[in-house]
Formats: structure tokens, sequence, C-alpha cells
């Protein structure tokens, strides 16, 4: 039988996770204003302009609008807030 | 605000493992096939009528009941948890614990000597700095948390990598510099880390002959040791969950080389950096994801040169490393420092427009920049489609020497040296 070694444990030291609920969900989708976030990822134009579209034709009731943060990558605090004040749900994407 | 993120199918693993790191494993996530980039409007649309690849159901359906469906009470409380992670493992033997390390992903895959109390403490005399002291934190990506790492945990690493106990300083200056050499990207970028200074000499690093090969024990792990360390002082770097590179890059074994300092006929690199010829430093250059090589300067080198700078990735500007011979002949045409080199190398850097606009990083990353008017973007974006356009400016560029002098050999390298790329190594003896 071999002998027993002790050895350390190579990882670093992750941070707690500290749990966030979810925002309120909506009744229904009807005469709601829903934010399209385009991530700005190569052709997600194209993907949130084909959702905006099929808004348009099957979901009318809806005001759906496309937004586009800033830059890639990186929070936007004037698309957020715009969001915030005009909007009541919000889908994001996509890459890639 | 109620929201539904989507993402591509070969991502799922890692949105959820990002949705709990969040505290929020129930945030509503929605799934098309892989790629988006490239399909047509046409496609796209079929993504949006289609099925959701990773529930079955239908793809809208998913966004309207991401947006609608009620919270239940995981969703309200979402998910609070500590990580910790031990000191030391349980005690076993040493076949157990190479199985242990290998299934736990905390290798590179080749064997590595294990980290025996005695072994770390021997590395740890290295340093003068205290083995509970933080050295910084790491993390694969933007949009994950940082992981907190210790001295001695560097040591930890360094000892599986097979260094020696003097190497230990350049270790914890390269995890110091808080850049990981295990980026998540989906791009398999690695990093090339360069060593000035005389700690080159004290531990022997190789600037010569096979420089950037597995020919020298301190050059090879001294850069293994970087990378075992990123992979375990960040979190992992595991396929599907924290690492996404498409096709890999051999440069994640091991890229560290010295700069052949007293065969150069211009200014070492930190130096250049602001630091004096006789401190030690390192130097990280993030990408690593495209080579070009050749020899010169011959007649026509100017030619030679512009075709690989054309044929760089067009958002990731190289790191040049020259042999002594080539660097001596370009001294001979006039370019007596690496400034003037640099400056010829970013006035012949020109694509035309169309093609720097049609690459999908320029688009992602540098497009939006350009239309919110940030130069030198903008005036890039202003062009015709043909007009040729200068892709790198001279601070995007950076020369080290190194070098056998075997033949006049150069490689440019993917390599943007960022801001604090370039460290103390003295300051961890």
């Amino acid at each position: 039988m071999s002998r027993s070694l002790t050895v350390h444990d190579p990882r670093g030291t992750p941070p707690g996770v500290t749990g966030e609920r979810l925002a309120p969900r909506l009744r229904s989708l009807d005469g709601k204003t829903i934010y399209l976030v385009d991530c700005l990822f190569d052709n997600s134009d194209r993907f949130m302009g084909e959702l905006l579209d099929w808004f348009g034709n099957n979901l009318p009731s809806v005001d759906a609008r496309i937004v586009k943060p800033r830059e890639s990558w990186v929070d936007d605090p004037d698309m957020r807030k715009r969001i915030e004040n005009d909007g009541d749900g919000a889908i994001l994407g996509v890459g890639l | 605000m109620p929201s539904v993120a989507v993402h591509t199918d070969v991502f799922e693993q890692l949105t959820r493992s990002v949705a709990l790191a969040n505290g929020m494993p129930t945030a509503r996530q929605a799934y098309v096939p892989q790629p988006v980039v490239d399909r047509s409007a046409a496609q796209l649309r079929g993504y949006i009528e289609g099925t959701d690849p990773v529930s079955g159901r239908p793809f809208l359906r998913e966004i309207v009941e991401g947006l609608t469906r009620p919270l239940d009470d995981a969703d309200l409380s979402g998910l609070s948890f500590e990580r910790a992670t031990p000191r030391l493992l349980e005690p076993d033997s040493e076949d157990n614990l190479h199985a242990q390390f290998l299934e736990n992903r905390w290798t590179d895959h080749l064997p590595v000597v294990l980290p025996t109390e005695e072994r770390v403490e021997a590395m740890l005399r290295g340093t003068s700095r205290r083995p509970d002291e933080i050295v910084g934190t790491l993390r694969p990506t933007a949009y994950r948390e940082f992981w907190e790492f210790t001295v001695e945990k560097v040591a930890v690493n360094a000892v599986m990598a097979g260094a020696r106990p003097e190497y230990l300083p350049v270790i914890l200056a390269l995890a110091a510099t808080g850049q990981t050499a295990r980026s998540s990207s989906t791009n398999s970028f690695a990093v090339v880390s360069v060593v000035n200074g005389p700690i080159r000499k004290e531990i022997g690093m190789n600037d010569g002959i096979g420089a950037m090969g597995p020919y020298n024990h301190a050059n090879a792990t001294v850069g293994r040791a970087y990378n075992l360390a990123s992979i375990n002082l960040q979190g992992g770097s595991v396929p599907g969950d924290t690492y996404m590179g498409s096709v890999g890059n051999w440069y994640n074994y091991s890229a560290t080389f010295a700069e052949a300092e007293e065969r150069s006929p211009w200014r070492p690199f930190h130096v250049q950096r602001g630091f004096a010829p006789e401190e030690s430093a390192a130097s990280v250059f993030f990408g690593a994801w495209y080579t070009h090589a050749g020899y010169g300067p011959r007649e026509t080198w100017q030619e030679n040169f512009r075709r690989s700078l054309a044929g760089c990735e067009h958002h990731f500007p190289p790191l040049f490393v020259m042999d002594p011979i080539c660097a001596r002949g370009l001294v001979e045409l006039g370019f007596d420092t690496k400034e003037k080199m640099i400056g010829w190398l970013s006035d012949n850097a020109l694509l035309p427009a169309r093609e720097y606009w049609d690459n999908q990083w320029v688009k992602t990353l540098i497009h939006p920049l350009a239309v919110a008017g940030v130069e030198p973007f903008a005036t890039r974006l202003k062009a015709a489609p043909d007009e040729a356009v200068r892709i790198f400016e001279p601070s995007d560029i950076n020369i080290v020497v190194a070098g056998g002098e075997t033949q006049g050999a150069w490689k440019m390298i993917a390599g943007r040296h960022g801001e604090g790329g370039t460290v103390s190594v003295d300051d961890w003896r």
C-alpha cells in the first residue's frame, strides 16, 4: 500500500454568493412596452430586427422597441434608465 | 424589470453557472441555435419561429413565458451560499491525488508535481512575502466574478508546474498583473509573457536559440506555472463553462521567454515602460491567437511586413518578436530606435475599409465606438469602402528582441499590452 500524502488545494478563494430575487413578471404583454436590447454582437442587430418584426406581425398590441448600449460589453446607465422609465420588460441578446 | 436573456445553445452551461454565481439560478433564459453570426434574416427568423434547442419548446413560448410566468419561491429568494476552498486536501495516495487533480481539471493534462506541504514550504523560500499575503484577483472574463489568491496559493501552482523557488518572484509578478493566461473567450486567447532585467540571468532564462520553445527549465516552468495559476486561482478553465475557445491554443501550455537585452540594438522593453535597466520586470501580452513568421530584412522586406500586418486579426495588434540579426538589419536601414520601427509598422498596417469593417470583432467592439465619434475609429468609419485605413496605432504595436541568431527570423503574435501590463518582479523577491 502506497504512503499517504497531504497536499495543498491549488484553488483560489471564490467570493460568496448573495441571492437576488427576480423582478416581478407581467400578467400579460398586452399594451406593454418591451425593449429588445441589441447587445452589439455581430449580427445581433439583424436578429433583433427579425424579433421586432415578429412582435409587429403577431403581437401588435406590444410596443416593441430596439435599443442599443453605447458600447459593447460595458454597462450603459443611460440606456438602463431609459428602459426603466419607459419600458415594462426587456429581451436581451444575442451572440455569437 | 422583468427580462429574458437570449443566448446560443453552446453557452447553456456557461450562462447557467454565471446566473448561479450571481445568486439568480432561475434567471429566465432562452436559447437559439449556434451560430447567429453570418446567418441571413430568413435563417434568424427560422430560429425565432423554431424550437429552443435547450428546452425543446418553442423559442417564442420561452420568451413570452419568461416575461409573464409568475415567480415561484426559488425566483423570489434567489440562492445565497458561501464558497470556500480548503488549504489542504484530505490525505491520500500519490496515485489517487494525481487522479483527483486530473479529474478536477486542476492541471493542463500533463503530469504535475504534487504540492506537498514540504515542497510548498520550500517554494515559499523564493520570496520574502508572507504566505498569507493577498497577491490579487483573477477571473476568466469580464462578466465573471473575481477570485482572490495569496502568495501561498501561487507557490502551490508553481510547485505543480515544476518551478524552482528562485523563479517564484517572476511567477508572483505575472499573477499580480491580474491578467489571466486562461481567458474563457471563444477566440482561444493565451498570454505571451516576457521577462526583462537581471532576474533573467539570475534564474537562467533563455533569450537565445529556441527562446520561445521548450529548451529551458525556467522559461518552460515559469510559463506553465502562470497558466496553472490562472486555471486554479480564477475558478477554473473548463470547456463549456469557464473556457469557450473554439479551437484552442498551444500557447496555453507555456509561453514565457526573456528579451535578449545584451544583443538587441534597441532599448529593453521594460525600459520603454519606465523601469530602470537594473530593475527586473515581467510583461504580459494578451491574445496569442495568430502567429505570422518571416525573415529579414531582405530586399522585399517592406512588402513582406505589409502582407503580414494586413493579415493580422484586425482588432488585435501584434507583438513583434525579432531575432537580433533582424533587429540589427533594420537599424542598418535607419530604424535606430524601436519607436521609429513601430511608426513605420503603424503607417503600413493598412486595409481597405470594407475589409476592416467586415471583421466580426471590429463590428462588435469597435464599430459602436466609431459611431459614438471616438477616434481614431470614427475617422476609419468615414473612409470610402476601398480606401486604405490604418488598423493599428503606434501605441498598439510592441517589439521584443529574442533569438539565437541562427537566422534573421521574426514573428508577429497577437499581443495586446494593456495598462498595467508590465509589473515589477523585484517587488516579489
